[in-house]
């Protein structure tokens, strides 16, 4: 039987595992913010004196709110690829612990390493711009909201990625890469979906990011109100509703599959 | 308790008729054309390696059980078996009575392993590693600390370097913080799968006496595998000697020397049974 108070403390260990890998390996998550600044300001700055200033924070938008999403979908797979590389994967599945329990404590470290680092370039991003963006009549309570219902999608979509690492981690790193880049061509991170050619626009329906950005560019852009964005909210809600329970049960399998086939060793 | 009749005795550890079998992808050693090579790229040819094949041995409580076999006779495919991150083909494990695949989150709470490589995230410290392994068994930080230090400091390991990398520490530190991983949450069944390969003397002597401790201390029930005769001897209550996946010989190291052909000097020692039972000397195929 699932003890609920037992487990969240459990879960707290790979918060803090996470936490102190993070501080260990500062040199690379200075470079990762560094890049992640570079990466805004470039694709912002290709609007600054071509567009308005409102066209400037469309495409600045897109690369927070994309790196946003993509620690989301990427975190719980790194986790699993670190732990294949190190070994210590079999010592977690040899635990008294609850699949779910493991998975969850990795999302919400993916949640909480996601805010703080987009919520970081986020506040950097005004000293670059100046008056080139207008965060006057953003509505954050809509942006906030937003973020909260969308991460369950991209936590669903992570969770599916994390087996490509736990059957491979090197391929699995891959696919886990070649996933992310479909996402960003169809969902219309720096332009809209009605760009993409006729056949590709269908598939931009399905992704969750669309709906997110849709609702965070309405957010930042023009005011709106969280029950102005009720369609696409619940929308993205309905997708993390489905898409969770389908990531624990895949990942449910790809383990079984492992531990059938002998996947989970890295040597011995 | 599961699969047990009324009366039956409980042993720490029940393992019945098990077998593994693992598909690999044949290697040619054949020199092939640009389209045999790209005709193999499509259709692969598989081989079955029967990695364990239908081994059955029965634990008792406060024994340690010795597997003396040589590199890939699949001593460590038994202990994964047994320690639930693989699932049997034919045949069934029980620890303390539970099945591991039916029951394996039970058979976990009460098991732990000590592996031939020290698995850790390297870029920790030991004390990073230990409380975050402890926390899977839902025993604190403070806890986790108290109990480390004390098994690390009767392993011979200074407390104070618990704060260093691991990848600072030697392979028999780090092998130390291994068994101190293993031990942390007590566990009455403990796999230890080659702890003491590649450790310089006396690294190996200190978990050695460890090991002799945890037996005199705990009613735990200890399976020990190693390619080393005179651990095997020192250690070990009964051996099995396994070749290709199947025990070929079992009992108490006298009653295994007993097996091999008599000498007329040289006092018939363990390696002299296992390189008669299985044409294998231990040194050249493994470590």
């Amino acid at each position: 039987m699932l003890n609920i108070g037992r487990e969240t403390v459990i879960s707290y260990a790979f918060i803090e595992r996470n936490f102190n890998l993070l501080k260990r390996y500062l040199n690379w998550e200075i470079l990762f913010f560094s890049y992640s600044i570079v990466n805004a300001l470039t694709i912002g700055l290709i609007m600054v004196g071509r567009g308005s200033s409102q066209d400037v924070l469309y495409l600045v938008i897109g690369a927070l709110i994309w790196g946003f999403l993509s620690i989301m979908m990427r975190e719980v797979s790194d986790a699993i690829t670190w732990e294949r590389w190190e070994g210590t994967i079999e010592y977690t599945f040899m635990a008294p612990i609850y699949r779910i329990t493991h998975l969850v404590g990795s999302c919400l470290f993916a949640i909480l390493y996601g805010l703080l680092r987009t919520g970081l370039v986020l506040a950097i991003m005004p000293f670059f711009f100046g008056e080139h963006i207008d965060l006057g009549s953003a509505n954050w309570l809509t942006m906030a909201v937003t973020v909260a219902v969308s991460s369950l999608s991209f936590i669903g979509i992570g969770l599916m990625a994390a087996i490509f690492p736990l059957l491979s981690p090197e391929k699995g790193q891959a696919a886990t890469g070649i996933l992310q880049s479909v996402l960003l061509l169809i969902s219309g991170i720096y332009y809209e979906i009605e760009v993409l050619p006729e056949w590709l626009q269908p598939l931009s329906k399905i992704s969750p990011a669309t709906y997110t950005l849709r609702s965070i560019r309405a957010a930042m852009l023009e005011n709106a109100s969280v029950e102005s964005q009720a369609g696409n909210l619940l929308l993205l809600l309905i997708i993390g509703i489905v898409l969770i329970p389908l990531g624990f049960w895949v990942f449910h399998l790809a383990e079984k599959y492992a531990k059938r086939v002998g996947r989970l060793k890295r040597s011995g | 308790m599961v699969g047990r009749k009324v009366g039956q005795p409980i042993y720490g550890l029940t393992v019945r008729d098990v077998t593994k079998h693992f598909h690999r992808t044949k290697k040619s050693d054949e020199k092939l054309r640009f389209h045999q090579k790209i005709y193999r790229l499509f259709k692969r040819e598989k081989e079955t390696i029967r990695a364990v094949d239908g081994i059955s041995l029965d634990v008792n409580i406060g024994e340690i059980y010795g597997i003396l076999g040589a590199n890939g006779s699949g001593k460590s495919t038994l202990i994964r078996l047994i320690s639930t991150l693989l699932l049997p083909d034919a045949g069934s494990i029980h620890v303390f009575g539970d099945d591991v695949v039916t029951h394996s989150m039970k058979v976990r709470r009460v098991m732990n392993r000590v592996s031939v490589e020290a698995s850790f995230f390297k870029r920790l410290s030991s004390a990073e590693n230990l409380v975050y392994a402890a926390r899977l068994y839902g025993i604190s930080s403070t806890e986790a600390k108290k109990r480390a230090r004390n098994i690390l400091e009767r392993l011979g390991f200074e407390a104070k370097r618990m704060d260093e990398e691991m990848e600072q520490l030697s392979r028999g530190m780090q092998q130390k913080v291994a068994i101190a991983r293993a031990l942390l949450t007590t566990p009455m069944l403990l796999l230890l799968d080659e702890p003491t390969t590649g450790l310089d003397p006396k690294s190996k002597r200190d978990v050695q006496t460890f090991i002799e401790e945890i037996r005199d201390e705990r009613n735990a029930v200890i399976v020990l595998t190693t390619h080393d005769m005179a651990e095997a001897e020192r250690l070990c209550d009964r051996l099995a000697i396994i070749d290709n996946g199947k025990f070929i010989a079992e009992g108490t190291v006298k009653e295994l020397i007993a097996k091999a052909p008599p000498q007329n000097d040289t006092p018939v020692t363990l390696e002299d049974v296992f390189i008669a039972l299985t044409g294998k000397d231990l040194e050249e195929e493994g470590t």
